[in-house]
C-alpha cells in the first residue's frame, strides 16, 4: 500500500461525488462526532462525510476501500461502548441525512426506512396503523434505527416481543468494497447462510446499513403495571423466577436495587417505596381480558413471593408514572455524582443473588459506590458505579472495577455484553469470553465481508495479541491459552 | 472432556488431515432433503444428553444427538415448549438436526423461526476444533452471532454438537377455528389479524377451508373467538401436527414438492399444483412438474424464493441464484469454517 493520503487529499478526492457540505474536516466541525454515548473515549474523526444517497455511500467506499483509508459508520452517537468512536487517520461516516421512511405497508406489518431513522419514529410513523415497531431502547428518541441494527438493542418489552434480531425482515448495505447487498427478504427467510443474522449486532464491522425493513406489530388494546417493592433482593430475584415459572411472560419485568431506587425516586417522584431494598415493576399487556386474567396471576405470585408492597397502575398516567423512574434512572443515577459509568452484563437469573453480593462486596473493595438496574425477565444487569472523573486515578478504578463485574457475568455463565455491544470498551474481556480459537474465527468472520480490514477497525474482536498482552487469558479446561505465545 | 466429543473431533481431524469428506449424521429424518454426497459418514447420535435446563431461566441446553421426542416430552413436564414448533418427520428426529434444517412448524409466523431461539451453539469446524458461540443467556451480543449462522448452514459451516435454546411456555389453551373462503380473500384475512391484536398462532388455506388456531389464556381465546366467529373445529391439535409432519393427505403426491417462501401478502401465485398455504400466506406448497426456472421466477416476484423440499432431481438442495457478491461471502465464509470442504459438500451448492 502506498503512503496514507493526506487530508487535503482524501477531501479534494471525495468531493468528486460529495457535496461541500458533506464533508468536513475543520476541528470545529468534526468535533461533534468525537465521541459517542461513551464519552471516557474520545478521538478527533479526520474527516467526517455525510452522505445522503447509497450511491455516495458506494463512491466513498470505494475510494477509501481503494486508498487504503479506515472507515467508521456513526448513527445517532448514543452508543455505551464506544462503537462509532472515530479513526484517527480515517473518515466517519456520519448516516444521519439518511433519515426517510420510504414505506410502510400496513397489511403485511413492515416498514422500510433509512438507517438514520429514529427508533422513536418508527412507532410514530405506523401508529395511525395501529402498529408499533417493539424494540424500544431507553435511548428510543435519539438512537437511530440503523444503530439499533448494528448493536442488535434490546429494550424493556424484549423479553415478550425480541430484540432487534427478532424484528428486521430485510436490510440493504454497503461492503467495504462499495458493493450493494441485499440480506434477508420480504418472506420469513432467505435462501443460503443467514447473514442478515451475522449483519444484526455486527457493531459496523460488516457493512455500512443503508436501507432497513422492520417487522411492525399491533398495538396492544391494553397495558398495565404492577409495582411491587421487596425488603431482600434475593426475594425479588426468587419473585421474578417465580413469575416465569408459572408460564407468564410478562411484557416487562424491570428490577431496581435500593439506591438505584431512591435515586430515581429523588429525581422523577414516581413515588417509589424508599423503604425497599429492591422494586420490580412487571407490566401486562394484551387485550383487556388477557390483562386482567395476568395480572391476577402476578399479584398472587407476588405476594407469596415475599412482596412488601404490591400496586397496580389505575390509569395510564400512573402506568406511565411506575416506568418513569426506570426509564430515567441513568440520568438519576448521573445526579447523585459527578461520573457514572453503565455496565452491561448478562446473568442466569438464579445467580443473581450471588453476583450481586459480589458487587456490592466489590463495591467496598474499590471503594465506588454501585445502583443496580436489571432487565430483570432476560437477565440484562446494569450495575452503574459512581466515580468523579475528575479524581486522579479515579477513573481507572472505575474501569478495573467494571472489568471485574463483567468478569465475574462470564465466569457465572453469562455475557459480558447483553445490547450495548463491545465496541471498544469491552475487548480485553472478549479474551475472557472468547478463546484463541473463536476469536480468530471471527476474524474471519469479519474478513469474509472486508478481507482488508478497513471498516471500523480496531473494534468488538480483539487481536490475539492484543488479548496475550493483556494477560487476560481465558482458562479452560485448565489449559492455559495461547502456549504459543510469548508471556510478557 | 466428554468421550464422544474427543472421538468426533478426532474424526472430523483425521478427515481434515486426509480431505475425506463426511456425511454428517443425526437421527437421519431430514437426510431427504439435505443429500450431501460423501464416502464417510460422521454420527452424532451417540452424543447425548441435556446438559442444562432450568425451566424458569427459560433456557435448554442439551447435545446435539439427543432425539427431539425427548426433549419435546422434557419440556412439557414443566409446561414448556420449542416454540418454532420444529417437525420431526420421523421418531428419530435429534437436535443438531433441527438446528442444522432450520426447519420451523405452524407457529412461525407469530412465535418465530428456529434462529430466533437459539441462543449459543458449540461446533466442530472444519479443522476438529471444538468451539463455543453465543450462550445460555438470553441477551448477548458479544462476538459475531455465529450461533444463528449455524441455523440452516445444513451441517456446512461445523459439526454441531450442543445448542442452546429459548423456550417458552405452552399456552393454556388452544382453539381451532374455520371458515369457507377462496385464497385470494384468505390471504388478506390472515394478514389483517396479524396486524390486529388476536392471539393467532397458526394459520392455514387449503382447498376452500381457512383455518386459524389461537392460543393463550383461556379468557383470551375465547374472547377473540367470540370476535373473529368461524367454526371451532375439534380435530385442530391433529390438523397442525399434520401440516408439522407433512402428513396430511394434501402432501401425498408423487409429484417433486416445492417450498414457496414469499411475501405474505402476495396474492396467489396461480400455479397449477398449490396445495395448501402456511404461515400467514408466508409459506407455499406446491406439488407440480413445473420448470424450477419458473417456480424461482414465480417466488422471486412475490418477494421470496423457491426450494425443491422433496422428490425432484435430488442432485442439490437448489438456492436459486444468489447475488454474486453474496456468492464471495458464502464462499468465504464456508472457507474460513472448513477450509478443506469437508462438511457435509453439497451445501449451499453452486451461485
Ligand atoms: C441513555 C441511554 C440509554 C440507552 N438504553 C439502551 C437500551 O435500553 N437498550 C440498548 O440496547 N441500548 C441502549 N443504549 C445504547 C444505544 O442507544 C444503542 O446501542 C443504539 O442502538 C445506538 O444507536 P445509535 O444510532 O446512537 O448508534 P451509534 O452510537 O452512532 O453507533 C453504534 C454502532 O453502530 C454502528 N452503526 C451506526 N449506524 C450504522 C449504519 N448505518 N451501518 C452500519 N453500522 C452502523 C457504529 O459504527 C457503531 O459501531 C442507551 C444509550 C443511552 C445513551
Amino acid at each position: 500500500m502506498t503512503a496514507m493520503p493526506t487530508q487535503s487529499e482524501i477531501t479534494a478526492a471525495l468531493s468528486r461525488w460529495l457535496p461541500p457540505d458533506a464533508i468536513l474536516f475543520q476541528p470545529e466541525d468534526v468535533r461533534p462526532f468525537e465521541t459517542d454515548g461513551l464519552t471516557a473515549y474520545r478521538q478527533l474523526p479526520y474527516v467526517v462525510v455525510l452522505p445522503r444517497t447509497e450511491a455516495e455511500v458506494q463512491a466513498v467506499l470505494r475510494y477509501c476501500h481503494e486508498a487504503g483509508i479506515p472507515v467508521v459508520a456513526r448513527g445517532s452517537g448514543t452508543g455505551l461502548s464506544g462503537g462509532a468512536l472515530p479513526h484517527a487517520t480515517g473518515v466517519l461516516m456520519s448516516m444521519s441525512r439518511f433519515m426517510r421512511i420510504l414505506d410502510i405497508d400496513p397489511l403485511a406489518r413492515t416498514a422500510r426506512v433509512q438507517p438514520g431513522v429514529r427508533n422513536l419514529a418508527i412507532s410514530e410513523a405506523v401508529a395511525p396503523f395501529g402498529l408499533y415497531y417493539a424494540p424500544d431502547p431507553s435511548s428510543q428518541i435519539a438512537c437511530s434505527i440503523g444503530g439499533n441494527v448494528a448493536e442488535n438493542s434490546g429494550g424493556v418489552h424484549c423479553l415478550k416481543y425480541g430484540l432487534t434480531v427478532h424484528n428486521l425482515v430485510k436490510v440493504r448495505a454497503v461492503t467495504m468494497a462499495g458493493e450493494l447487498i441485499e440480506l434477508g427478504c420480504d418472506a420469513l427467510d432467505a435462501p443460503g447462510y443467514d447473514l442478515l443474522a451475522l449483519m444484526t449486532g455486527s457493531e459496523g464491522l460488516l457493512g455500512v446499513l443503508t436501507e432497513i425493513t422492520v417487522k411492525l406489530l399491533p398495538k396492544p388494546q391494553k397495558a398495565q403495571a404492577i409495582l411491587a417493592a421487596f425488603d431482600d433482593i434475593e426475594k425479588a430475584g426468587h419473585a421474578v423466577a417465580n413469575i416465569i415459572a408459572s408460564g407468564i411472560i410478562p411484557a416487562g419485568l424491570e428490577m431496581m436495587d435500593g439506591p438505584a431506587t431512591r435515586a430515581a425516586e429523588a429525581f422523577v417522584h414516581a413515588s417509589y417505596p424508599l423503604e425497599a431494598e429492591a422494586i420490580l415493576i412487571c407490566e401486562s399487556d394484551g387485550t383487556p381480558e388477557e390483562v386482567l386474567d395476568e395480572m391476577a396471576r402476578m399479584k398472587a405470585i407476588l405476594e407469596s413471593s415475599g412482596a412488601i408492597e404490591i400496586r397496580f397502575s389505575q390509569d395510564e398516567a400512573q402506568r406511565l408514572k411506575f416506568w418513569a423512574g426506570r426509564k430515567a434512572a441513568f440520568p438519576a443515577v448521573g445526579r447523585l455524582s459527578p461520573d457514572y459509568y453503565c455496565i452491561d452484563g448478562t446473568i442466569p437469573r438464579r445467580t443473581l443473588a450471588a453476583v450481586l453480593k459480589r458487587i456490592y462486596e466489590m463495591s467496598h473493595e474499590y471503594g465506588l459506590e454501585v445502583c443496580n438496574v436489571f432487565h430483570a425477565g432476560d437477565g440484562n444487569l446494569h450495575p452503574l458505579i459512581l466515580f468523579d472523573a475528575a479524581k486522579p486515578g479515579e477513573f481507572e478504578r472505575t474501569e478495573a472495577y467494571a472489568g471485574k463485574i463483567l468478569e465475574l457475568c462470564v465466569e457465572v455463565g453469562g455475557t459480558i455484553t447483553g445490547e450495548h455491544g463491545v465496541g471498544v470498551e469491552k475487548i480485553n474481556q472478549m479474551c475472557v469470553q472468547f478463546r484463541p480459537d473463536e476469536i480468530s474465527t471471527f476474524h474471519a468472520v469479519k474478513a469474509a465481508f472486508d478481507p482488508e480490514g478497513l471498516l471500523n477497525p480496531g473494534k468488538a474482536i480483539p487481536t490475539l495479541h492484543r488479548c496475550a498482552e493483556m494477560g487476560r487469558m481465558h482458562v479452560h479446561h485448565n489449559q492455559t491459552a495461547y502456549p504459543e505465545l510469548p508471556r510478557f | 472432556m466428554h468421550t464422544v466429543l474427543q472421538s468426533l473431533m478426532d474424526q472430523v481431524r483425521n478427515a481434515h488431515a486426509s480431505a475425506t469428506p463426511l456425511r454428517i449424521r443425526g437421527g437421519g429424518s431430514k437426510g431427504f432433503w439435505l443429500h450431501a454426497q460423501a464416502p464417510q459418514e460422521l454420527e452424532l447420535r451417540a452424543y447425548t444428553g441435556v446438559v442444562d435446563y432450568e425451566p424458569s431461566e427459560l433456557v435448554i441446553t442439551v447435545r446435539a444427538g439427543t432425539p427431539l421426542a425427548e426433549v419435546e416430552a422434557l419440556l412439557a413436564q414443566q409446561g414448556q415448549m420449542l416454540a418454532f414448533e420444529p417437525p420431526h418427520f420421523g421418531p428419530t428426529a435429534t437436535l443438531g438436526g433441527v438446528i442444522a434444517s432450520g426447519l420451523s412448524g405452524p407457529r412461525r409466523a407469530s412465535a418465530g423461526s428456529v434462529r430466533d431461539f437459539v441462543l449459543g451453539v458449540r461446533i466442530i469446524d472444519g479443522l476438529g476444533r471444538d468451539l463455543s458461540f453465543g450462550g445460555r443467556v438470553i441477551k448477548n451480543v458479544a462476538g459475531f452471532d455465529v450461533s444463528r449462522l449455524m441455523v440452516g448452514a445444513l451441517g456446512s459451516l461445523g459439526v454441531i454438537t450442543e445448542v442452546s435454546l429459548k423456550v417458552l411456555p405452552i399456552p393454556a389453551f388452544d382453539v381451532t377455528l374455520e371458515w369457507a373462503l377462496q385464497e385470494a380473500a384468505a390471504i388478506v384475512r390472515m394478514n389483517e389479524w396479524g396486524g390486529q391484536p388476536f392471539p393467532v398462532s397458526a394459520t392455514s388455506w387449503q382447498n376452500g377451508r381457512l383455518r386459524a388456531r389461537l392460543s393463550g389464556a383461556e379468557v383470551a381465546v375465547r374472547a377473540a373467538m367470540h370476535r373473529l366467529g368461524g367454526d371451532a373445529i375439534p380435530q385442530g391439535a391433529a390438523w397442525w401436527a399434520s401440516l408439522r409432519e407433512q402428513s396430511a393427505p394434501c402432501f401425498e403426491t408423487s409429484r417433486p414438492l416445492w417450498r414457496l417462501a414469499v411475501k405474505s401478502t402476495a396474492p396467489p401465485l396461480g400455479l397449477s399444483g398449490a396445495i395448501l398455504t402456511e404461515w400467514g400466506g408466508a409459506q407455499r406448497w406446491i406439488a407440480s412438474d413445473h420448470a424450477p426456472a419458473q417456480l424461482h421466477k414465480a417466488a422471486r416476484d412475490a418477494g421470496g424464493h423457491a426450494l425443491l423440499f422433496r422428490g425432484g432431481n435430488p442432485a442439490i438442495p437448489h438456492l436459486g441464484m444468489l447475488h454474486p457478491v453474496l456468492g464471495q461471502i458464502h464462499r468465504r465464509l464456508k472457507h474460513a469454517f472448513d477450509p478443506k470442504g469437508i462438511l457435509n459438500p453439497g451445501f449451499p451448492g453452486n451461485f
